[in-house]
């Protein structure tokens, strides 16, 4: 008897901290949500009144428009060039065995372990001195550096599942093996590309770290942006920093919400050891 | 016709002894990815390693010396372990418990949603919602102070506890989602075999779950230490920049763009990656000490 009792306050006590935390976790983007339209919100528990304004206020005074149009070309071509460069690569380490393969994968490996801001030093000088530093096509480099590895590791065990005969045959009846890529094995590794693609923009949109260090005036991307309106409060209303805060909230979560449809939560921090089936 | 009679008469072609040791046109379509991660990752490093001898002052070791000599320098890396240090202990300490009662759950899927909320919301929205939910006038302090735990105010915003906080709440989901994976991959069998000879909880748990956990707790502690360890935008938004919780990465971004010395923010990015990576080995090479082996039950 004794025994449960110790067992019940056990599980009551994992309970409570999951609770703890959701609870705190919640309270945190409520109040963000709540402050981006409230009129005036000083020492009561809700705001005063409920508005609107912010969001244009907030489009208008850090020109969310062109921040939005950068940040969607910066991932969009990171999407892609990841995909275009990631999978054939996944597909060559998938299915040949060559005496540098080892080489390889450590090198693929290294920069998921790296983390951003210790490489993203000096690969920023880099940038810079190759005069692409400040640029658009700068930030794209940047976050390519975590992106491709990540996707070649995602795309390996997708592509090991397919039976190798299948490519034969393509073979066999005369496909060159640019053929064979669209028309057999792009399509039946779909499922696959479509969750490493989706993991892919949702990191992008969310790594800070890679273009605070590369992105200038003109090419800083909705996380970055958000930044520097925080670290220059005080200049500008708290309520129109929420508002953005908002939008880039909403930004991520959509997509979050169209890859978890494809995708298991764990393969976010993970590297897509359990492919979905 | 003429040049495959050649082929067989001098043995294979160049191409048939490339294809036989696995080197065809597949292969090579793995080309342009490595020379990305050369250009862009393996160059810089280098060319920074390089750039870190070449300080202002001439001499080779100019940068280290000068790091290894200002406390207000050298200081930032004590600042950083005694952050990444305690929040990767605490979160890895929380997160197997409850990966432990999650794994019975048959609707993981809700509660592993929620908990990716923050790591795709990321440290800078995790920041700023912290300034006010945290804030004096925040819900935190006043819910507190309804119940009656306070009577006044507690502030943690802008100091360690700020940056702590804001730590654990992205650091946790990364660090509970990997050991769950790691939890979930044990085989089911192995603890009813523990618990058919008379083991109770702690005793399974102690005895079985422990040892198969080790080589994955460790590699979930280096991941989820590198994180907390590379902490920018939390310990400049909701901690004291100047002072307690000037991390080494302010260090190295204070040396690059502020003042323009990409010699000395080099040295100090090398700095910040032998320190990590003496960590890392550490831990990794702790974890040979324990068993190695099949987690997911072989049939013996």
């Amino acid at each position: 008897m004794q025994k449960s009792i110790m067992s019940r306050l056990w599980i009551f006590a994992v309970w409570a901290v999951i609770g703890l935390f959701l609870v705190n976790l919640m309270g945190l983007i409520a109040s963000v949500l709540t402050s981006s339209v409230a009129t005036r919100w000083l020492g009561t528990w809700l705001p005063a009144g409920f508005t609107t304004r912010w969001y244009f206020a907030a489009w208008d005074e850090f020109q969310l428009g062109d921040v939005l149009w950068v940040t969607f070309q910066a991932v969009g071509a990171v999407v892609l060039l990841s995909g275009l460069l990631g999978v054939p690569a996944a597909y060559a380490l998938a299915r040949r065995e060559f005496p540098a393969k080892r080489a390889v994968m450590l090198l693929l490996l290294l920069p998921l372990l790296v983390p951003p801001i210790t490489y993203g030093i000096p690969l920023a000088t880099v940038l810079y001195k190759a005069g692409l530093g400040g640029t658009l096509t700068g930030v794209i480099l940047a976050n390519l550096v975590p992106t491709v590895p990540f996707v070649v590791l995602v795309m390996i065990p997708f592509i090991e599942q397919i039976d190798p005969r299948t490519e034969a045959a393509a073979r066999v009846f005369g496909a060159n093996i640019f053929q064979m890529f669209v028309h057999v094995l792009v399509p039946m590794l779909m499922p696959g590309v479509l969750a490493a693609l989706l993991l892919v923009l949702v990191r992008t949109i969310g790594m800070f770290e890679l273009t605070f260090l590369v992105s200038g005036p003109g090419s800083q991307t909705l996380v970055v942006a958000l930044y520097y309106a925080v670290f220059a409060s005080g200049v500008r209303a708290v309520q129109s920093i929420d508002a953005m805060a908002v939008i880039y909230m909403v930004t991520t979560l959509v997509w979050l919400i169209v890859a978890l449809r494809f995708v298991n939560p764990t393969q976010i921090v993970g590297r897509g050891k359990r492919p979905a089936a | 016709m003429s040049t495959v009679m050649e082929g067989r008469a001098e043995g294979p072609t160049l191409r048939q002894r490339l294809a036989a040791r696995g080197i065809d046109g597949a292969t090579l379509l793995v080309l342009p990815c490595v020379a990305l991660i050369l250009g862009l990752f393996i160059y810089p490093f280098l060319y920074g390693l390089m750039l870190s001898f070449e300080p202002k002052d001439g001499s080779l070791f100019g940068n280290y010396a000068r790091f290894f000599s200002d406390p207000f320098l050298y200081g930032t890396i004590f600042k950083t372990l005694r952050l990444a240090f305690p929040v990767t202990l605490l979160n890895l300490l929380i997160a197997i418990p409850i990966a432990f009662r999650v794994r019975l759950l048959r609707r993981q899927r809700l509660l592993t949603t929620l908990l990716v909320l923050p790591i795709t919301l990321g440290t800078v929205l995790v920041a700023e919602g912290m300034l006010f939910y945290f804030g004096p006038q925040g819900w935190f302090n006043r819910a507190l102070m309804a119940v009656g735990l306070l009577s006044t105010p507690v502030s943690v915003l802008n100091g360690y506890w700020g940056v702590f906080i804001s730590l654990v709440l992205t650091g946790f989901p990364f660090t509970f989602l990997l050991t769950l994976s790691y939890v979930t991959g044990i085989d089911p069998s192995l603890e009813n075999a523990a618990a058919t000879l008379g083991a109770g909880p702690a005793a399974r748990f102690r005895e079985v779950f422990l040892p198969l956990l080790v080589p994955g707790l460790a590699i979930t502690f280096c991941l989820s230490f590198v994180q907390a360890y590379s902490v920018l935008p939390s310990a400049v938004l909701v901690g004291d920049p100047a002072n307690a919780t000037r991390v080494i990465s302010i260090a190295a971004y204070q040396a690059a763009f502020e003042e323009y010395d990409y010699s000395m923010a080099s040295a100090i990015a090398m700095i910040m990656g032998a320190v990590q990576l003496l960590v890392v080995v550490a831990v990794l090479g702790c974890r040979s000490l324990f068993y190695r082996g099949p987690a997911a039950g072989a049939k013996g």
